[in-house]
């Protein structure tokens, strides 16, 4: 009993990757399948507070895509795919003044421009943005514009949780309906994976119950390479009282509106750390001091630090922060107008995944393309904060269109062997007929811990060793999982299959990250503090090797053109943190996305 | 090149002092020993009862936090959609001790009956159910698609000028956040099952915030006449008492799309004037030619 859909391009997830990448190849003339794990519009995508940084040069007439291209690079502690970079920082601006074509609305200048606000290690006021909603408005914008695009088809609480293959390519993707625990299988002529991150392993973290890595685990288990999962983002700021808040994200917009991190003893210790960009510095050396302040014996009283935004005035708190206002006050009863907020790093963003093509998003399996979070390279060891809502717009266009293209090469649609199906659907509901067994939510608790405690925000080689052995011990305990009820609605479930994703991805970041012997970006070896010169040119790929092992191995980056690496030189400087309702940089409202070709 | 972890790499001479350094942060659980009695209701569509799950409670724990407790350590099938756990994605809909909420911004201690310590929580009553906590809510996605999009004046492209108080206008009406307790709490859709004449709360905000905003040219009136049905709206402001993100649904959106409609349709002088030199008013959207039928109701 099983559902077969046929379709041109099947798009995985409905985040801003997803839903961009399906506009695009339906505008290419294809027929799309998008499938969703959750309901339309209620992706990850929302959880992006801050912005979307493109050097519009609204604010700041000194801003380029130049500029834009170095402050991205350093804060990536260099081993970005440059390529990527170059192509993000020219094609993002297009991307916003396409979103306000398509009805998208941000704050403006008193000029009437869409206005730029100062974020973490950007040079300038760069981040356009609509108070602290602007993932809201970028995934509903790009919701509507998908729903009134014909040869659509959106699958919403489908769950798909394995890549079906036909003749070394990619033919689809099998699952099951969330709602009646139907399964189903899609034939398709070329795959877009766009399902997110994963920070679902992790005990303290942002991400929601859909952050389990799916995307990556499937494209590895394809045979597709999977680039930088050591490096996954501690944003620094995130709430951690009362403990049922804790994780939830308090945006660097706070930051970026002026807001000052404190110690227990009322120092603004970012002065210290970085003297120069101080509380606008980059999210890993941010979150990182916090930690040491806490090991140091300088935390708050929960453990983190103190973030306070009162002296802005209630009036421009509640224009710029209305989220964050509301957040605190019914979570933590807190009233950031007038006491500053606790703060912790909390588990954020996965600058790793699978490794694509800059220009396509095809991925190292053919037919298949990754797109946003799911996708290495744009953001090298680190992302800067208001890069990724850029990174799945001009992404997920440029890998909607390939898979479109790859699409009309193809005669026929593949027709993958059932096999393939009839073994991933044996595997999803074999929990429900053990009566005994593991508890897949205990397991992922166990998981949680065990990823917290030893490959979280600082990691040694004991640390990573002990957290490698309990992954591994937990995927054999996964072999005997038991869940209660009937396949509809049945998180157990869905935990169940959810769980195997995170542990392979979980034991991609360990074993990366015992590869890469040194400090840099988010990965913290306390037992390598500095940055290795030798690791910077190499990026550690995890892959399927033979015997069905995990192997990692380094893959040199290839060396960037002069012209853009004179682009990288110097610091990045700090923008200036008052709001943007200063005059603005220039009239430029003829310039903006115009005219600036690619490589 | 390939190579599955071979043995550790000597460690660096900061390494053994490093080592000893704490990588863990202890953290405050925020254990109280107080316990709470979530009353869920648990069945489909073919029927189902409350069942109490005896819970303990967390410093500030909030609903959604009691019912994860329920699956991880009671009942792993108990169906219960949910997304970002922070009032954003608005997923986690529900009605706790019969009113419309948010379960993950609902603190446990702010609802539990002092009484017996029990808090009641239940599906949306509005919509089919599917399972448990969870019920279909497509017909929202449909009503959507047959409200036109927006549409600039051909030619006008971006980047545009608009002044920022045009902006503020309509950033209240984008703030929504789907969760559909409006549409739950609306008696138009819930006591009266108006779903085959009347769009509900939600989409009306959602066609002022295309009508309001500055650049966009359709017209939408003769559709909130008809279809949208915006005059069965008495403006009893139960969809503004329980939207999560404030918006002032009756009297920011639904009254200024009423006047709006009055202003066309039954001004005397407009209307003369329409008599005498007919000027076409429908809309360009195609008329829905299959509306949808209204939910059986609910158990519960």
């Amino acid at each position: 009993m099983s559902e077969e859909i046929e379709t041109d391009v099947l798009v995985i997830g409905a985040g801003g990757a997803g839903l961009r990448a399906a506009i695009a190849a339906a505008e290419a003339g294809c027929r799309v399948a998008v499938a969703c794990k959750s309901l339309l519009g209620k992706a990850h995508t929302v959880m992006a507070e801050g912005g979307i940084a493109a050097a519009l040069a609204n604010v700041d007439a000194e801003d380029s895509w130049e500029i834009h291209f170095g402050d991205t690079m350093r804060g990536g502690a260099m081993i970005n795919d440059w390529r990527m970079v170059e192509l993000f920082s020219h094609e993002v601006i297009d991307r916003v003044v396409e979103l306000e074509q398509w009805g998208g609305v941000f704050s403006r200048t008193a000029h009437g421009l869409i206005s730029q606000r100062a974020f973490g290690a950007h040079s300038w006021r760069r981040l356009a943005h609509i108070g602290d909603r602007t993932g809201l408005e970028l995934i509903r914008t790009c919701q509507d514009r998908l729903v009134h695009t014909d040869g659509v088809t959106v699958h919403m609480e489908t769950t798909l949780t394995r890549l079906l293959e036909d003749r070394g390519r990619v033919a689809g993707a099998c699952g099951y309906r969330r709602d009646s625990g139907e399964l189903v299988l899609i034939r398709a002529r070329s795959v877009v994976l766009a399902t997110g991150g994963w920070g679902r392993m992790y005990r303290i973290t942002s991400n929601s119950w859909e952050g389990t890595g799916d995307g990556a685990a499937m494209a590895y288990q394809l045979g597709a390479e999977l680039k930088d999962m050591e490096f996954v983002q501690f944003h620094p700021t995130g709430m951690i009282w009362p403990p049922g808040a804790r994780g939830i994200l308090v945006t660097e917009a706070v930051r970026g509106e002026g807001g000052l991190l404190r110690n227990r003893e009322g120092e603004r210790f970012m002065e210290r750390y970085d003297h120069i960009k101080k509380e606008l510095s980059s999210r890993d050396v941010v979150a990182r001091s916090i930690f040491k302040e806490v090991q140091a014996g300088r935390g708050s009283p929960h453990g983190g630090a103190f973030l306070d935004i009162t002296h802005r005035g209630p009036q421009a708190i509640r224009r710029a922060l209305p989220s964050m206002v509301d957040q605190f006050a019914s979570l933590a009863g807190v009233d950031i107008t007038k006491e500053p907020m606790e703060v912790a790093p909390t588990i954020h963003y996965t600058m790793g995944g699978v490794t694509v093509e800059a220009a396509t998003g095809q991925t190292t399996v053919p037919g298949l393309f990754a797109a946003g979070e799911v996708a290495a390279g744009l953001h090298g060891a680190n992302r800067l904060g208001g890069n990724s809502l850029g990174d799945i717009l001009v992404f997920g266009r440029r890998a909607g269109e390939a898979a479109a293209a790859a699409a009309r090469e193809l005669a026929r649609t593949p027709a993958p062997h059932r096999l393939q199906a009839e073994a991933e659907w044996r595997l999803l509901r074999e929990p429900l007929e053990r009566a005994h067994g593991e508890n897949p939510f205990a397991l992922h608790r166990e998981l949680q811990e065990a990823m917290q405690s030893g490959a979280a925000i600082a990691r040694t080689e004991s640390s990573l060793r002990e957290t490698l052995a309990r992954v591994l011990e937990l995927t054999e305990r996964a072999q005997r999982m038991a869940v209660p009820g009937a396949p509809a609605y049945n998180p157990g479930l869905s935990t169940a299959r959810d769980l195997r994703f995170m542990l392979t991805i979980s034991e991609a970041i360990v074993r990366s990250g015992l590869e890469r012997r040194e400090s840099r970006g988010s990965q913290w070896r306390l037992d390598f503090p500095e940055r290795d010169p030798e690791l910077g040119r190499v990026n550690f790929a995890a892959h399927l090797a033979a015997g069905g092992e995990m192997g990692v191995r380094p893959v040199p980056i290839p060396p960037m053109p002069d012209d853009l690496a004179l682009l990288t030189a110097g610091e990045t400087r700090v923008a200036a943190t008052d709001l943007a309702d200063a005059a603005d940089a220039r009239q430029r409202v003829g310039r903006t996305g115009a005219g600036w070709g690619g490589r | 090149m390939t190579r599955t972890n071979g043995p550790p790499a000597p460690p660096s001479p900061a390494a053994a002092d490093a080592e000893d350094q704490s990588l863990r942060i202890a953290y405050d659980d925020g254990v109280t020993d107080r316990t709470a009695t979530l009353r869920v209701w648990r069945g489909d569509a073919a029927g189902g009862a409350f069942v109490d799950y005896e819970v303990p409670v967390q410093e500030g724990m909030v609903v959604l936090d009691a019912v994860h407790w329920i699956q991880a350590h009671r009942a792993a099938d108990l169906a219960c959609r949910w997304n970002c756990k922070a009032g954003k994605c608005g997923s986690c809909s529900a009605e706790v001790n019969g009113r419309p909420a948010l379960l993950c911004t609902t603190r446990v201690d702010a609802v539990t009956r002092p009484q017996d310590r029990v808090v009641v929580v239940q599906p949306m009553q509005t919509f089919p159910i599917i399972r448990d906590l969870v019920t279909d809510v497509s017909w929202n996605y449909e009503v959507n698609r047959r409200i036109q999009p927006f549409t600039p004046a051909p030619g006008e492209r971006a980047p545009f000028v608009i002044a920022e108080p045009d902006i503020t206008r309509v950033e209240e009406y984008r703030r929504c956040i789907e969760c559909f307790l409006c549409q739950d709490v609306c008696h138009v859709l819930r006591e009266h099952r108006g779903q085959d004449r009347f769009f509900g709360p939600r989409q009306l905000v959602r066609i002022a915030s295309l009508e309001l905003h500055p650049k966009d040219t359709a017209d939408r009136l003769a559709q909130l006449r008809a279809e949208a049905g915006v005059g069965l709206c008495n403006i009893t402001k139960c969809c503004t008492e329980v939207c999560p993100e404030h918006i002032r649904i009756t009297d920011n959106a639904i009254i200024p799309l009423k006047e709006r409609l009055a202003d066309r349709e039954f001004d005397p002088i407009r209307s003369l004037w329409r008599r005498l030199r007919p000027v076409p008013m429908a809309s360009s959207i195609p008329a829905a030619d299959e509306r949808v039928a209204a939910p059986a109701r609910p158990p519960g």
